[in-house]
């Protein structure tokens, strides 16, 4: 009962670090750009919809409050990488890696600045509290997390199977030269894949917070999010989620299982392991640059 | 605009380019020298600190600005060498031993880690040397015999041939230990550069293929560069947490590490004088802003403002001046050189369209 | 015995064929190119001798030893040096310190004396610098000695590449496309530095090149690939006028 306890708030923990990680992965497949703060967007993704949510706030219902969220993370992706990602297109990783970091500093001060550094939470739907099966008991949170990540994923598979723009993106990914001659503007793919790792973080975001209080600094799950990338092999969407659900789930035994401190470095002890051994993630091929 | 009729190889090889340079730097020393009987003690240590942060920056110039590998785990080799300085001089090492000593123990920890560590690329690097400096901050608390965990420990008093070096009651000694730790230290990575050794490691930043072509070990110049730049970086680690006489596993934290490959980036990626420029920004930057915050009349401190504005300043430069501090001042005296021939482009750097690193 | 042999060699590339039952033969003091249309393996043999790439079978072996026991980085320690289709300098260093990392396989002294810099590195360097000095007057350098290579245009760079080969003293030189992108003057140019290397320097050249003119004017032999496989061996003039060179190239045209 237990094992099943702590593997169900294991999975929900590791779906947040997976969606995370999901959008971290969306651009760097597409752009090659590695945006360090995906996290902080997570982070901000939840405080906008805690902004337009909670009463103290503006107070409006969830679920018209929804939509309006996606419409300005999508936006914030998108302008981004209009203003400031395209600035740097095709400079040397560290300068991204710099830039994005940086920018990851610049989002917790703005979101301390405005909505403080003490902890808040989310009137959520999903905020549902405990049920008792007997000896087990449920976070209701962590099962519609895992529900809603699993919506989510089937929604993604879609769109990049269905639409056009989807396939562009997918294009685009594969080959941005080929891409480019086929007429796909790939610059604006580029901002659409920013918008879409907006809205997936904005998801993770409004999922972490109903489990719990957020604060400024929550972005620092990113960390475990890249873990979790690395993990899966930098370049799969699914392989991100399945490295996010190995985090998650890694967490609550270690702390269970093994002598205090461990929990901390567990996933990064495994995420060392993979790079040592598979160094290209769990579930990735390998190609080798072409001379 | 001087011109150098270059009469000997050894015209390339000195240090100086010629006599000019020369007594430039020569007067920098002078001043450098001079310091403590020109400003007050506060202001010593905070030129004490420049000289720390400096010494720290040179060791990762060396790994990302010559070797062109991005570290996020510095703050580790910062840490070690920190702990292992102490942990020498508590077992009765002394200090004018110690010091060095773990500056090698340091170098050696952090080339053995880098032979896994380079086969990454890029992206991976960074990361996997980010969850290194996150497992530091654990493995000192979970080492707590050895490091005081949580509890920290205290820097033992230091004695240079019988002459005791406190930042209290004697700053001058400590500013001179630091000004002669950089300047060693400098003097080495001068010396790498115009050495084969240099050269390799540029090659290996600028293209690995054709490093590899020409006869580079790809691995073995990773590593060593990865070495010397953890010893170099476990030196300033070493001072810095002397510095401050009192540190813990939060002393180390990968903020720090962050904070360090800000720097260079501010001061110029690639130039010595950048690791310096860079240094004086993130030792200076807290009091200017304490300053610009008491000017305009609030004296509610805003919490994480250091960092956002340092956040701030990071983008506006590698949106607009990618060479850094260093770089600026070269176009400048470019300008001023060839004045009116100076072209705008002349500093360009190649945009490639997709030069791609990734596997997959 | 040839300088260079490669013996029944093939590459696949997943079901891919890149080079296919390859063998040939580049003797001592010669000028030897390949040609062939794009994608015929021309640049992947290359990569083969630089030992970025490894054949699935055959041989290939430089001056009796056995090139596919050594890693890329000991090749040019036997003497082999390289340029790259797409100019692989290193865009931040000058020229000078280009040509000087020409100069890396004979270097002898260690870490530690560098970082002192003892007066064996100093002697050393001195060494460096002299040989490099001979390649820049050779090539014509001298006004781009202190040049970033970023900024400099593209048909100097193709000149620097081959300069950075040069400076490592090689027995055998690689050129991938030494002409291409180049105008009429600066072919011309090549043209006669190739003819240079082979007779002052005595240095044997392997090119590839699609510049059949250039071709026919320095080498004595030329081999034709196509899809991996060789088409004709011979003199220019010969395989030239080869009914399956010929029909390989149509519609390419041969004055590319």
């Amino acid at each position: 009962m237990e094992v099943l306890q702590l593997l169900i708030s294991g999975m929900a923990n590791g779906c947040v670090y997976g969606l995370v990680a999901l959008g971290f992965v969306l651009i760097y497949k597409a752009t090659e750009a590695v945006n360090f703060a995906q996290g902080d967007f997570m982070m901000l993704g939840a405080f906008v919809t805690l902004g337009l949510v909670n009463p103290e706030f503006m107070g409006i219902p969830f679920w018209f409050a929804l939509p309006l969220v996606f419409v300005i993370m999508g936006a914030f992706g998108y302008l981004l990488d209009l203003v400031v990602l395209r600035a740097v297109f095709g400079q040397n990783q560290v300068a991204v890696i710099i830039l994005t970091i940086a920018l990851g500093f610049i989002l917790r001060f703005s979101a301390g600045l405005i909505w403080g550094h003490e902890p808040m939470s989310l009137h959520s739907p999903l905020a549902l509290g405990d049920v008792r099966l007997g000896d087990l008991v449920l976070g209701m949170a962590d099962v519609a997390i895992i529900i809603t990540t699993f919506l989510l994923t089937l929604a993604l598979w879609q769109f990049f199977q269905r639409t056009k723009i989807g396939l562009a993106m997918q294009a685009a990914s594969q080959n941005q030269m080929a891409a480019y001659y086929m007429g796909i503007p790939v610059k604006r793919v580029h901002g659409m894949v920013w918008a879409l790792a907006g809205i997936v973080a904005a998801v993770a975001g409004i999922l972490y917070a109903s489990k719990g209080a957020i604060d400024p600094n929550a972005g620092f799950i990113g960390i475990k999010a890249f873990a979790a990338a690395v993990i899966g092999g930098f370049g799969s969407l699914p392989g991100a989620l399945l490295g996010g659900l190995i985090v998650g789930i890694i967490e609550p035994f270690a702390a269970r299982y093994l002598p205090a401190g461990w929990s901390q470095i567990a996933p990064y002890a495994l995420l060392i392991a993979v790079l040592l051994f598979r160094p290209h993630g769990l579930f990735a091929q390998v190609r080798v640059k072409k001379v | 605009m001087r011109i150098h009729f270059k009469t000997s190889y050894d015209d390339d090889i000195r240090l100086f380019e010629d006599g000019w340079k020369l007594s430039l730097y020569a007067a920098l020393l002078a001043l450098m020298v001079a310091l403590p009987w020109l400003i007050d003690d506060f202001y010593l240590g905070e030129a004490t600190n420049v000289l720390i942060w400096a010494t720290c920056g040179l060791g990762l110039m060396l790994l990302t600005g010559q070797t062109g590998q991005a570290s996020l785990g510095h703050s580790a080799f910062m840490a070690l060498g920190c702990y292992s300085t102490v942990l020498l001089m508590e077992a009765g090492v002394p200090f004018i031993v110690a010091f060095p000593l773990a500056g090698i123990i340091t170098g050696i920890v952090g080339g053995l880690i880098a032979i896994p560590a380079l086969k990454l690329h890029g992206v991976y690097l960074a990361i996997a040397t980010l969850a290194l400096a996150i497992l530091t901050d654990d493995l000192i608390v979970m080492l707590e015999p050895w490091t005081g965990g949580v509890g920290g420990k205290f820097a033992p008093p230091i004695t240079v041939f019988g002459l005791e070096v406190n930042r209290w009651s004697n700053p001058a000694a400590w500013y001179y230990m630091a000004l002669i730790v950089v300047l060693v230290v400098t003097l080495f990575y001068r010396n790498l550069l115009r050495a084969p050794m240099g050269r390799a490691f540029a090659a290996v930043r600028d293209s690995e293929i054709s490093a590899q072509a020409m006869g580079v070990n790809l691995a073995r110049t990773k590593t060593i560069a990865f070495g010397m730049s953890a010893g170099i970086t476990g030196l300033g680690g070493a001072l810095m947490g002397l510095f401050a006489e009192v540190f813990n596993n939060e002393t180390f934290t990968f903020i720090l590490s962050i904070q360090l490959l800000m720097m260079i980036v501010v001061g110029g990626l690639g130039f010595i004088h950048g690791a310096f420029l860079g240094a004086i920004v993130i030792s200076f930057l807290p009091q200017a802003l304490s300053i610009i915050t008491d000017g305009i009349g609030s004296n509610v401190a805003i919490p994480g403002l250091e960092i956002g504005v340092f956040g701030v300043i990071m983008i506006l430069f590698i949106l607009f001046e990618p060479m850094g501090l260093y770089g600026r001042w070269l176009k400048i005296r470019t300008f001023f050189q060839l004045f009116p021939f100076a072209r705008k482009d002349m500093f360009r750097r190649q945009k490639s369209y997709l030069k791609t690193e990734r596997l997959r | 015995m040839s300088l260079l042999t490669l013996e029944n060699v093939t590459l696949k590339f997943g079901g891919l064929t890149a080079v296919n039952n390859l063998s040939m033969q580049v003797e001592e003091g010669q000028v030897f190119a390949l040609v062939g249309p794009n994608g015929a393996g021309k640049s992947t043999v290359f990569n083969l001798i630089s030992r970025f790439y490894t054949p699935v079978s055959g041989k290939i072996s430089f001056a009796g030893t056995d090139l596919l026991g050594l890693a890329p980085d000991e090749v040019p320690s036997l003497g082999i040096a390289r340029t790259f289709q797409n100019i692989e300098l290193f865009d931040q260093a000058t020229v000078l310190e280009n040509l000087l990392v020409g100069r890396h396989r004979h270097r002898g002294t260690n870490l530690v004396q560098q970082m002192f810099h003892t007066p064996a590195v100093r002697a050393e360097e001195r060494a460096h610098r002299e040989a490099v000095e001979e390649v820049i007057d050779f090539l014509d350098l001298q006004p781009y000695r202190n040049s970033r290579i970023a900024g400099l245009p593209y048909g100097v760079r193709k000149v620097v590449e081959v300069g950075r080969a040069l400076a490592s003293k090689p027995r055998l030189l690689l050129l991938d496309e030494p002409a291409s992108g180049l105008s009429v003057e600066e072919t011309q140019n090549m043209r006669w530095w190739i003819d240079d290397i082979r007779r002052q320097m005595g240095i044997t050249v392997l090119m590839v090149e699609h510049d059949m003119g250039l071709v026919s004017k320095v080498c004595d032999k030329v081999l034709a690939l196509a899809d991996g496989a060789m088409l004709a061996q011979g003199t220019p003039a010969e395989v030239q006028s080869h009914p399956a060179v010929i029909e390989a190239y149509l519609g390419t045209g041969d004055a590319a």
